[in-house]
């Protein structure tokens, strides 16, 4: 079974971000890039179906500029066997949108029986290419699933999306789009000998004229980013704690109106 | 009609739409000057769930009622919508961040070939265009976006906007269009419900009281779940706590668990990590319980209070329910 | 002069770093505590191929090199100076060697298991009277037709009750003095070889520190590392190796004194400021922060000149000395940074400070280093 795996590359969550010069981007300097954690779960999951059938082939395909390549580096070393990089610049701007458009095209040509995602990127929070992907590619969408079993002939994957208040079951047919929740699985580790053959392993640059791609322009796009306005200073509530309580419910009922 | 702002409803899968999208309807008919209009897909609608969107401001409701669209699937719900959005061509589609409409307005989206924000927390028009604003890495920033044309498709974080007054009297006009329905490629196997905890979901709930690593084991948070009976709160916890097997995880608040922006926030024994924070900065009113004076969530914290939670938590109960009787 | 690090070695130091991180830190003060041995956390870095990281891969190795090594074990350590402890003697002082000196049916015998971490290794060179002294092996191998009839005694062993293959250094010829001096891999299970006791120490408790006893004990002539009486040079060869891996292990432990003492002087406040804005404080940070690069540089530069092939014994020597002062400075004035916090077990520190000690104790005392270096300075041989 041919798994084709999308990820992202995102700052890490402790990284401080600053807003660039150009007041739509962040300043890139000094940050440190990681695989958005819910597109490991993903990675980690492609590697289970694979090892669990014994046969297949896992690919890990990323859209953005060269720096993404250690992205793909990391899931190679995971132990995806090659990858694929959408690295043009003509992608710059992309939105969800572009960016699904871009992917959807490798996905025809890979022709995978399964294509999953993280639930969402970390860094734009959009949640969205996946199920673009989905609608662009016709194809039947799982979304936050925790978890998932392809049954033995490869033609259909049994999944558990998790909504509000429970799980919904579903039987969806191949090739299918499945995006991962935490709690699907826990990622493994690099092993130092995945990490030591990484670099024997294929990253397949891919530019827009590779899939016939026309220019177009983004339908979202950032007008500005801005800081977080700052939130009123606290107050720490003093006293021994029945005093200290005392306070927080009068102040929260009173100055606060919460309650 | 060309000026419509679409409200997508979520319902409860019962027939009657959420509070959530008072929220919703409140938002578009506040950006589009009365013009809400409420789009549900449903297999049952009831009378009085139509009501409540006209109390709440919508002026019509497109009902589509049919068997096919329960549970919720994508491929099916995306070809019923989209061809009546060629038709109508709103202006704008709307909805509340839900499980189900999360995916179903990024699909619709690409089928519509136009932009989508998701999770916004606050709308301006600006001249003749909308812009939205959302939190991008972790919360750390607010993004303003716009969109290239029509219809501007966003999801709207719950608890964030204004919810429409609900104002007995209003009516509206109730469209019965007949959507084709595409052929189901998802067959639904069946729902497993959770282990109800009587208390509300985390991600609706008005007060969340959340429980972080200074809980020092599950078998505690029985108390923060007292008080939530009291207050009628949600229960959540932070990594620290999930990770550490006390909590399941549907109950985490954070950058990979839930985004919550209740009224009122109560962390007791979080300690704040940026990880927690974006999940939850945007609640109005934040409380933080800690023995360390020095744990970063007192930097946002509007009421703090350095001590025990053990010692803490037992007394605010306490006062609480004698505020409450009152 | 080139200084960065390949993208592997940077992935193997991201995956030990996080590794360190997740798994192993939380559990360092328990294990601590109780002296026992991490057996969980050292399986996943035997999963990980921690526990061979320069041994290439058709040995059961990782196929990386000691400098990728090097930058694992400064992590590792980082997180726990017990888990490097186990890790560095495993990767230096026992797979090292028999990679070096075994021939293919050794390798395939002793090696693989414990490159690939199913295994431990461990190495028994010092003796109740013959520690810096290692010319004077009193343990005794007899020959016996097919077999070595071993009788003595090792103390200070790292790994030495756990280890499923011990590297046994002894006198086969007391007249040849130490050209008289021949290795031999023990395996566990061995009639004859006991493990007697497991010391209480004062630092790196969670590592287990055994004495092995020898009686009568029949080791097979085919365990012989090399020719009989080559032990020696062995034995030097293979500490050179291992100086490069404490000086990482001093390193680790160091930084992670550090980490935590730049963390509490932001934080703490005293006088109404941050302690960090004293300069009394920022003196000591600066201090720290720059020794331990300084260590840092010389451990790579040892381990780079071991992986050019090139001579490396004074450069392995300086970069054990200086990073085992540098962590025992550091920590101890990590200690002082925390106050009165720092003398007790709620915070890290203290355990740093006590780890560290052994950085200037084994694998060649300080004073060894400088004799070692001294020796280079006069015109010695290298």
């Amino acid at each position: 079974m041919k798994i084709l795996v999308a990820v992202k590359q995102v700052p890490d969550t402790a990284t401080q971000v600053k807003i660039s010069a150009d007041p739509r981007a962040i300043d890139t300097t000094g940050i440190t890039w990681i695989v958005s954690p819910y597109d490991e779960f993903a990675v980690e999951e492609a590697l289970r179906i694979k090892e669990k059938r014994g046969q297949g082939e896992v690919v890990a395909v990323s859209l953005g500029p060269e720096r993404v390549k250690e992205a793909l580096r990391s899931c190679l070393a995971m132990g995806c066997d090659r990858a694929i990089h959408l690295n043009d610049p003509a992608w710059n701007d992309a939105d969800t949108l572009v960016t699904s458009k871009a992917l959807a095209a490798v996905v025809k040509q890979e022709a995978p029986q399964l294509l999953l995602c993280g639930r969402q990127a970390i860094d734009d929070d959009m949640g969205a290419v996946a199920a673009q992907l989905a609608e662009l590619l016709g194809w039947p969408c799982a979304s936050w699933i925790m978890e998932e079993a392809i049954d033995g002939d490869g033609k259909t994957v049994r999944t558990a999306r998790q909504v509000e208040g429970g799980l919904e079951v579903f039987d969806l047919p191949l090739p299918a789009v499945l995006t991962a929740q935490k709690g699907l699985n826990e990622p493994r580790y690099p092993t130092l000998r995945g990490i030591m053959g990484a670099k024997k392993k294929e990253i397949r640059d891919v530019k827009a004229a590779d899939l016939g791609w026309a220019p177009e322009p983004p339908q979202l796009s950032v007008v500005t980013l801005e800081a977080l306005p700052p939130r009123p200073p606290g107050r720490i509530l003093q006293g021994d704690v029945p005093t200290a309580v005392k306070e927080l419910v009068r102040s929260l009922r009173e100055e606060a109106k919460a309650i | 009609m060309a000026n419509a702002f679409w409200c997508i409803v979520e319902d409860d899968r019962r027939g009657a739409p959420k509070k959530v999208m008072a929220e919703v309807i409140g938002e578009a008919a506040r950006v589009s000057s009365g013009q809400a209009e409420a789009v549900w897909l449903t297999d049952t609608a009831t009378e009085a769930g139509l009501t409540q969107l006209a109390e709440w401001g919508a002026t019509k409701v497109w009902l589509l009622e049919n068997a096919a669209l329960a549970p919720y699937r994508g491929e099916i719900w995306v070809g019923a919508a989209a061809e009546l959005a060629a038709k109508e061509r709103p202006k704008a589609i709307f909805a509340p961040v839900t499980s189900r409409a999360r995916e179903f307005v990024a699909r619709l989206a690409a089928r519509l070939g136009v932009g989508l924000a998701a999770d916004c927390v606050a709308f301006a028009m600006e001249g003749d265009r909308l812009v939205a604003t959302r939190p991008v890495y972790a919360g750390k920033l607010l993004a303003k976006v716009t969109w290239a044309k029509t219809p501007w498709v966003a999801t709207l974080r719950p608890n964030v906007f204004r919810p429409a007054e609900a104002r007995p009297g209003r009516t509206a006009t109730v469209e019965r269009p007949t959507a084709a329905t595409a052929a189901a490629q998802m067959r639904f196997v069946e729902r497993r419900e959770e282990v109800s905890t009587g208390l509300p979901e985390l991600t609706e709930a008005e007060i969340v009281l959340s429980g972080g690593r200074g809980m020092k084991g599950p078998e505690h948070y029985v108390i923060l779940e007292d008080m939530a009976r009291v207050i009628g709160a949600a229960v959540g916890a932070s990594r620290a706590a999930v990770d550490a097997g006390w909590r399941p995880h549907r109950f985490q608040i954070g950058q990979t668990g839930r985004t919550i922006s209740p009224k009122l926030y109560m962390g007791f024994g979080v300690s704040g990590a940026i990880q927690h924070l974006a999940g939850m900065r945007t609640s109005k009113v934040i409380v933080a319980v800690n023995k360390d004076a020095e744990a970063p969530i007192f930097k946002i914290a509007d009421y703090g209070i350095v001590a025990d939670l053990f010692e803490v938590v037992p007394e605010l109960t306490k006062e609480f329910k004698k505020l409450l009787e009152k | 002069m080139k200084l960065d690090a390949t993208e592997e070695q940077q992935m193997i130091q991201a995956m030990a770093r996080e590794f360190a991180e997740t798994a192993i830190r939380p559990v360092a003060a328990e294990i601590d505590r109780e002296g026992r041995f991490p057996h969980e956390t050292v399986k996943r870095m035997g999963e990980l191929g921690l526990m061979g990281v320069a041994i290439p891969e058709p040995w059961g190795g990782s196929g990386a090199d000691t400098v990728a090594y090097v930058l694992a074990l400064e992590e590792i350590a980082k997180a726990c100076g017990s888990h490097a402890a186990i890790m560095s003697v495993n990767n230096s002082l026992y797979c090292d060697p028999v990679y070096k000196f075994g021939t293919d049916a050794q390798r395939e015998r002793f090696l693989r298991p414990a490159a690939a971490g199913h295994a431990l290794g461990g190495f028994a060179l010092s003796e109740p009277q013959a520690g810096s002294d290692a010319r004077n092996q009193q343990t005794l191998a007899v020959r016996d037709g097919g077999h070595y009839v071993l009788n003595g005694r090792k103390q200070f062993v790292t790994n030495g009750r756990e280890a499923a293959f011990v590297l046994v250094f002894c006198a086969t010829d007391r007249a040849k003095a130490h050209r008289g001096i021949t290795a031999l891999v023990v395996e566990k299970g061995t009639t004859g070889f006991l493990v007697p006791k497991t010391e209480d120490k004062l630092g790196i408790r969670a590592s287990d520190t055994a004495e092995l006893v020898f009686e009568d004990c029949r080791v097979p002539t085919a365990n012989r590392l090399g020719e009989e009486g080559m032990g020696f040079k062995i034995a030097l060869a293979t500490l050179d190796g291992g100086r490069v891996g404490i000086a990482a292990q001093a390193v680790g432990l160091a930084a992670g004194a550090f980490e935590r003492s730049v963390a509490y002087a932001r934080e703490r406040k005293s006088f109404g400021v941050a302690i960090g804005q004293h300069q009394m404080v920022q003196w000591m940070l600066a201090d720290m922060a720059t020794a331990i690069d300084g260590a840092r540089l010389l451990t790579l530069r040892a381990a780079g000149l071991k992986d050019k092939g090139r001579p490396y014994t004074t450069a392995a020597a300086m970069a054990k000395l200086f990073a085992a002062e540098t962590a025992m400075k550091v920590t101890t004035d990590a200690v002082q940074v925390h106050g009165g916090y720092g003398f007790i077990k709620d915070y890290e520190v203290e355990r740093y400070f006590r780890d560290a000690k052994i950085t200037q104790i084994y694998e060649g005392t300080s004073q060894i280093q400088k004799l070692v270096i001294a020796r280079a300075v006069l015109g010695g041989t290298e």
